[in-house]
């Protein structure tokens, strides 16, 4: 690209987004942004230099060819831009509304040193989505049959990428789902105003299309072994089993009725669709004052949801300061809009219950920020005799995962970490146990969807060079 | 989808069903339970698995009419479809020869007892059993009890059917006349299983019990079911169901357990009749 067309490039401005308006959002649990038009995302897409050495790709843990997608976007090809995607990604609908590309593909962006970087995961969405809006999906052509059959455990970001991913290279993939619906925590985690569902289905759909074979309600390690797996003519097994457990903060009145694990309030919403109580038959308790611990995406993803259930109030109470929130800058603004308040620089002590158990306050201590510790964030600090009362009549605890103990339970020869998360050669998703591999949050502890989906990535070359070459 | 080719019924709202799940039959072991969702709209419930069959590839279930999901459950019959079965789930009862293993059911928790009883016989255990109801035909199981068990005693609350009174006093009886028990499980009603405790703490035999908290996904995800015991918080569908009586905190399990009274009362007015607004109409405004 000649220099001069460069800098007309360099003045077009970002794109921005049209939103659902807050005050109408926070009373239904319609997707937020609406996406871009075709114009904008043509316009948006001439934004980016094409780079000769573009530091994008090497942002993204699945290193989709952005300059190459995103020209084919400034040309109007919005469908062959979305197959361009759908080389190295099989969720782009999804990878375009959740990654946090801030920190990945734009926050090395080199339009970004200048201007603001180029919106790579807007283009990502808009393309995935006019390629499915407008009928246009294609199975890309399946190899014959390597007669080798993989088993994945997990039907989250992890395991479905494995799964794409070596269907496309001819082997026959079974992958097998504890809950009665795929997709892990697309489904029952990320809520319906941030990723809608039937988006989530599309993509396993088209997983399906391809020849992946999906059994919901099958929990390997207990109905299944691994061993079982690997002596029933599956050749390597894929462990993506996902976020175990919910951590609590062992103080006392944590389990008085009314406060609720992340986990727990996210799945009874978001998959059993609690919002639609009685419709549909799990509840979920519509609190007015609802206070939420942690600072992260799934302490705003619940604090979002229980905006959306009618209240009189959501805090979220964190232990830090706004700066050391890991959470999207985009997240605690929608929040923000929506009306969400922050409690920052306190943690709570103990909650308070009524005669009936039930949760209608909690005690929280008032922090500072001391030195910087191994996660090179500023330390909380309590301060002495800052005690105060907030009332609470729902509590939601968003302060990560412990692991999942059924596969290493059952397959003791699987090494885990004095975490139970499972030890894999990250290059290549390799556990201690021949023929099985790992990745995602049952590695990780807690990460993001496409960091699961990079793990399945490597995992599925690993594993299609196993199978060919039987060494480990 | 899941077909019942079996459905009995016990006793008033009480029925027994098996139903076709082949994999699952030739796992399970005594003590784990399944999860059920009826259909798209249904609410994951949890029960104990009774009893299987590997060849004819069934399992059976025993469940009581207490809410809308175990309603709408009842009035499925043979041949219909269960969407969603899972399991097997939970870590099986540890059996081991006790010498007298004495089996407490208590209402519809004699469902779950039966088979821990038979694995108990099955290793070399004289089993005891009491088995207890409100009233006569609420008593489940007598003739599957009295097959495994050397020893039978049947109690009523009301007297309308053997021992007028509650299990606890036969299992009380029992250990004043002396018998050396060396395990107890005690399966039932919560306020039962904590009085089953009570009995055998003074006495420090070991007593398991089955806890039935509220669960959601049931394979260790999301955290509902746990349960503080001896202080800690244990996950029930992963670490239990069963636990030692004398270590449960049963009080709290009471009061979790009565998290949804008003939403099960909606739901069930909701399923039973079909007129006025409905609570989130109410909300909205």
């Amino acid at each position: 690209m000649d220099p001069k067309e460069t800098k007309e490039r360099m003045k077009i401005p970002r794109q921005s987004m049209a939103e659902q308006d807050p005050k109408e959002r926070v009373r239904n649990f319609y997707e937020v942004p609406y996406g871009y038009s075709a114009e904008q995302a043509i316009e948006e897409a001439k934004r980016c230099i094409q780079c000769k050495k573009p530091l994008c790709v090497g942002g993204c843990p699945v290193n989709i060819d952005i300059p190459w997608f995103i020209r084919l976007m400034s040309e109007g090809k919005f469908v062959e831009a979305a197959r361009k995607i759908k080389e190295t990604n099989g969720l782009p609908a999804v990878c375009g509304r959740v990654c946090p590309q801030e920190d990945q593909c734009e926050k090395v962006c080199i339009v970004g040193k200048k201007a603001e970087p180029v919106s790579i995961g807007r283009l990502e969405r808009f393309a995935a989505d006019f390629e499915r809006e407008h009928g246009e999906i294609t199975i890309p052509e399946i190899p014959k049959w390597s007669g080798k059959k993989v088993a994945v455990v997990g039907a989250g970001p992890a395991g479905l990428t494995v799964a794409g991913d070596l269907v496309k290279k001819g082997h026959k993939v079974t992958v097998f789902e504890a809950l009665h619906t795929a997709g892990g925590v697309l489904m029952y985690g990320i809520p319906e105003f941030r990723l809608p569902k039937k988006i989530v289905q599309s993509e396993v759909e088209y997983l399906k299309r391809m020849g992946v074979d999906i059994v919901v309600n099958a929990v390997i390690g207990k109905l299944e072994t691994i061993d079982e797996l690997l002596s029933n003519g599956y050749g390597a097994v894929f462990v993506g089993s996902g976020a175990g457990l919910p951590n609590f903060m062992s103080i006392p009145g944590e389990n008085l009725s009314g406060v609720y694990s992340a986990n727990e309030y996210l799945t009874r919403v978001n998959l059993m669709k609690a919002y639609q109580f009685p419709e549909f038959d799990t509840p979920v308790i519509r609190g007015r004052k609802v206070v939420v611990f942690g600072g992260g995406n799934t302490a705003m993803d619940s604090a979002r949801t229980a905006l959306r259930l009618c209240p009189e109030q959501v805090t979220i109470v964190y232990r830090r300061s706004r700066e050391e929130m890991p959470a999207r800058i985009e997240e605690i603004h929608h929040g923000e809009e929506e009306g969400l308040k922050f409690q920052l620089l306190a943690s709570p002590k103990s909650f308070i219950g009524d005669r009936d158990g039930k949760v209608t306050g909690v005690e929280c201590l008032r922090m500072e920020l001391g030195e910087p510790d191994e996660s090179g964030r500023r330390r909380p600090v309590e301060i002495k005799g800052s005690e105060f009362l907030m009332e609470a009549d729902v509590a939601i605890i968003a302060i990560g995962n412990g692991a999942n103990p059924l596969i290493p339970q059952t397959t003791p020869d699987i090494k885990v970490n004095k975490w139970g998360n499972i030890t894999v050669n990250m290059d290549t998703g390799r556990t201690s146990k021949k023929g099985v591999f790992s990745g995602g949050d049952i590695v990780r502890g807690g990460a993001t969807v496409i960091l699961a989906m990079g793990d399945g990535r490597k995992a599925a070359d690993s594993i299609h060079e196993y199978l060919t070459s039987g060494v480990w | 989808m899941f077909e019942i080719t079996e459905k009995i019924e016990l006793a008033h709202t009480v029925y027994q069903f098996k139903i076709k799940a082949p994999l699952i039959a030739k796992k399970r072991k005594a003590g784990q339970f399944v999860v059920l969702r009826m259909n798209e709209q249904g609410e994951r419930i949890p029960l104990t698995i009774v009893d299987s069959d590997e060849k004819e590839g069934t399992i059976t279930i025993i469940v009581q009419e207490v809410g809308k999901s175990t309603a709408l459950l009842g009035d499925m019959g043979k041949g219909d479809m269960i969407l969603d079965v899972v399991g097997p789930l939970g870590r099986p009862t540890h059996i081991e020869n006790f010498g007298i293993a004495v089996c407490v059911g208590g209402g519809i928790g004699t469902a779950p007892v039966l088979p821990i009883a038979k694995a108990l016989k099955a290793a070399g255990n004289k089993v005891v059993s009491i088995i207890g109801a409100r009233t006569k035909s609420l008593l489940i199981l007598e003739r599957e009890m009295r097959a495994v068990s050397g020893e039978l005693h049947l109690t009523t609350d009301d007297g309308s059917y053997g021992h007028h009174g509650f299990v606890t006093q036969v299992l009380q009886n029992l250990i004043n006349e002396g018998m050396k028990i060396g395990f107890v499980v005690g399966i039932g009603p919560i306020p039962m299983m904590r009085a089953v405790s009570n009995v055998t703490k003074p006495y420090n035999i070991l007593t398991m019990v089955s806890l039935n908290p509220i669960m959601v996904d049931g394979t260790g995800m999301c955290g509902a079911c746990r349960v503080t015991i001896a202080g800690k918080n244990r996950f029930v569908c992963v670490d239990g169901p069963e636990f030692n009586g004398h270590e449960v905190n049963f009080d709290e399990l009471i009061l979790r357990n009565r998290s949804y009274l008003k939403e099960e009362k909606t739901a069930m007015e909701e399923f039973t009749y079909h007129e006025g607004e409905k609570c989130y109409e109410r909300c909205d405004k």
